[in-house]
């Protein structure tokens, strides 16, 4: 019954003044629509540059570093135990880096519910030979299901079918970098020298584009049966595991947890990559800073609009003063007024600022780094939109709140003897 | 129950600025159910600010005030209010309708307010004041679409939608002609009569006193006469 009374009073003085009610309504409207739309496609982007690394990153990598051994055996000597000892010139010794017991250990990721999935890799240092010239590279033997499957391998080779890695015998995808020196083309026969001095000849049957154009100069696929060939080694021979986990906050831990188990080297994508990281939470800090500065000029223009109102309509306050509304109820009649022109503006800014990404969503953007991208991305997180409309509320109460407090405040005596 | 609507005791005020100066000087005032009293005096005599205080919306006095025997010191903001939502009516010299509001629509607007009845039953009451008042027809309106007579009419009816105990008027003749005026008089003098209404009226106009049961004179601030006069 009050808020009825109290809403018709509001509405009817917003009808009187439509035009500014408008005016005030079409500002939150506007900054909604902007915030929105920013950070929708600054979202978007940031999306975009991670996914660059995320996606095609493990979550958490296990491998051997080549490095000097924490103890040397004069540590385990039960004799020297309790000593000092020390020792000079400590060098690596001369090992493969290989994944010890790598099955074993796959076995027992592939087990563990936190895993969503498991793919083994070895790194060859190569030379490509064209011709009379070699140059230096690195081929990377893959598990091609499970690279496609969890590092979408399937979306960066460019030309070619990615599957026939697996099933030709002794093929290759070449970095895009790599071919274009090579001049080879799909079906051709290119011979790579390994490390160890083998010379080998492999059929191109695809390229590879990672939008990174120092890594597609150097890198190249093939399948770890391949690689285990080139080198030489068993089909036990890997040296990276790279884990993929469901929640991408738990690498950390379990990077340390994994090195631990499997006395190996493990890697997360946090550490690893923590420049990406810096990157994206700076831009969305900035993007929320302008959005927000936006929704704070739109609450002057509320807070000027209902100052004005409140002057215009002194007469109305007095009276309803007069007749019995308390200065309670004045106030929430323009708080009322206040937040029904942050909500209706606030709600339509959210939809035009949809309307908008959507705009955006669909204006080509070609680039040769990245060749999966056809558009402008945009990020439709929810939590934009929460935020929007709780900041577009919170902003036009307090814009409503002090002018509302000084007609809260007037004295009907003055006005209605000023006349 | 006591037949005294409103009790003034000792009331003083003072203006401060620019300079301290007493205004009201120790104001004793009672007014009786159903008495029809008038305010007389020079502008500036204070009558307006008498008025003001009687009606609570001045807070700043000394001395007490009592409306229908409560005593109006120290009372909250809101509970002032109420008190004139319900117990006080007002008209005003100006008639401070809502122009964005129907005519109908103000005088409800303090019965809504009140919420002792439905709005449906406001509604009704609100045509029956109107009737009373002979400006039905003009009920779906809008103020500014009336002449000033009329709008001073839907003020009355306004102020009389919660039957208050008292109605208090500011000059209501004062923006009046003269057949308008005399048409005021008669409507309040009925209410009076028929109704046994309380009227307290703060006017200039000596013509509109004399006819009225109580005539209140004041000079600088202090009551100086209070003739209350026959049946006519």
């Amino acid at each position: 019954m009050k808020f009825k009374l109290i809403s018709s009073v509001s509405f009817s003085l917003m009808l009187a003044r439509l035009k500014q009610t408008t005016v005030a309504a079409v500002g939150v409207t506007f900054s909604i629509t902007m915030f929105i739309t920013l950070l929708s496609f600054m979202g978007g982007l940031n999306d975009l540059l991670d996914g660059l690394i995320t996606k095609r990153s493990p979550h958490v990598r296990l491998y051997n570093e080549v490095e000097p051994s924490e103890k040397q055996p004069v540590d385990r000597s039960l004799q020297f135990g309790r000593h000092y000892n020390f020792v000079s010139s400590v060098k690596p010794k001369n090992e493969m880096p290989e994944i010890y017991n790598s099955r074993k250990i796959m076995n027992t990721l592939q087990h563990d519910t936190r895993v969503a999935g498991v793919s083994p890799k070895i790194t060859a240092q190569v030379f490509y030979n064209v011709g009379s010239i070699d140059f230096a590279g690195s081929v990377n033997g893959i598990d091609v299901d499970a690279e496609a499957k969890l590092f979408s391998f399937k979306d960066y080779v460019t030309t070619g079918n990615y599957i026939d890695l697996k099933n030709t015998p002794n093929s290759i995808i070449l970095g895009k970098g790599v071919a274009d020196k090579m001049l080879a083309d799909i079906g051709d026969l290119i011979q790579i020298t390994t490390s160890k001095g083998e010379r080998v000849q492999l059929i191109v049957v695809g390229y590879f584009q990672s939008g990174l154009m120092d890594i597609d100069k150097i890198q190249s696929y093939t399948s770890l049966s391949t690689a285990q060939k080139l080198l030489v080694e068993t089909d036990n021979y890997i040296t990276d595991i790279q884990i993929k986990v469901n929640e991408l906050e738990m690498a950390p831990e379990l990077a340390k947890e994994y090195a631990r188990i499997f006395e190996t080297n493990a890697v997360d994508i946090q550490t690893a990559n923590a420049q990406f990281e810096t990157g994206s939470s700076v831009r969305t800090l900035i993007s929320y800073a302008v959005g927000i500065t936006l929704l704070i000029v739109a609450g002057f223009g509320i807070y000027n609009i209902l100052n004005m109102m409140i002057y215009e309509k002194m007469d109305t306050i007095a009276i309803l003063k007069a007749t019995g509304f308390s200065g309670n109820d004045v106030k929430n009649i323009f708080i009322l007024i206040s937040m029904t022109i942050g909500i209706l503006g606030g709600l339509l800014g959210l939809l035009f600022g949809f309307i908008l990404s959507m705009i955006i969503d669909q204006i080509p953007f070609v680039t040769a780094a990245l060749p999966t991208i056809k558009t402008y991305a945009i990020n439709y997180n929810p939590k934009f939109y929460i935020i929007g409309i709780v900041f577009s509320i919170i902003t036009t109460y307090l814009a409503g709140y002090f002018p509302a407090k000084k007609a809260s405040k007037l004295d009907p005596v003055i006005i209605i003897r000023g006349k | 129950m006591s037949n005294i609507v409103l009790q003034a005791r000792n009331i003083s005020k003072y203006f401060h600025d620019p300079v301290t100066n007493q205004v009201l000087k120790n104001i004793n005032l009672t007014i009786e159910k159903g008495v029809f009293a008038s305010v007389m005096g020079k502008s500036g005599c204070g009558k307006s600010t008498l008025l003001y205080i009687l009606s609570t919306m001045d807070t700043e006095y000394e001395g007490e005030l009592f409306i229908d025997g409560v005593n109006m010191r120290n009372r909250k903001e809101k509970e002032l209010a109420l008190v004139r939502n319900e117990k006080i009516g007002f008209v005003f010299q100006f008639h401070y309708l809502l122009n964005e509001f129907s005519v109908i629509r103000n005088v409800m607007l303090p019965g809504i307010k009140l919420a002792k009845y439905s709005e449906k039953e406001v509604e009704a009451k609100a045509y029956e004041k109107l009737k009373l008042l002979g400006i039905e027809s003009e009920a779906l309106k809008k103020p500014n679409q009336l002449s000033g007579g009329q709008k001073q009419r839907v003020a009355i009816a306004r102020a009389l939608i919660n039957d208050p105990l008292i109605i208090m008027g500011d000059e209501p003749t004062g923006n009046l002609d003269k057949k308008n005026s005399e048409n005021v008089y008669e409507i309040f003098s009925e209410l009076a009569e028929t109704y046994k209404q309380s009227l307290l009226i703060v006017t200039h106009d000596p013509e509109f006193a004399n006819r009225t049961h109580r005539i209140i004179e004041m000079v600088d601030g202090a009551i100086t006469a209070d003739i209350i006069q026959a049946e006519k």
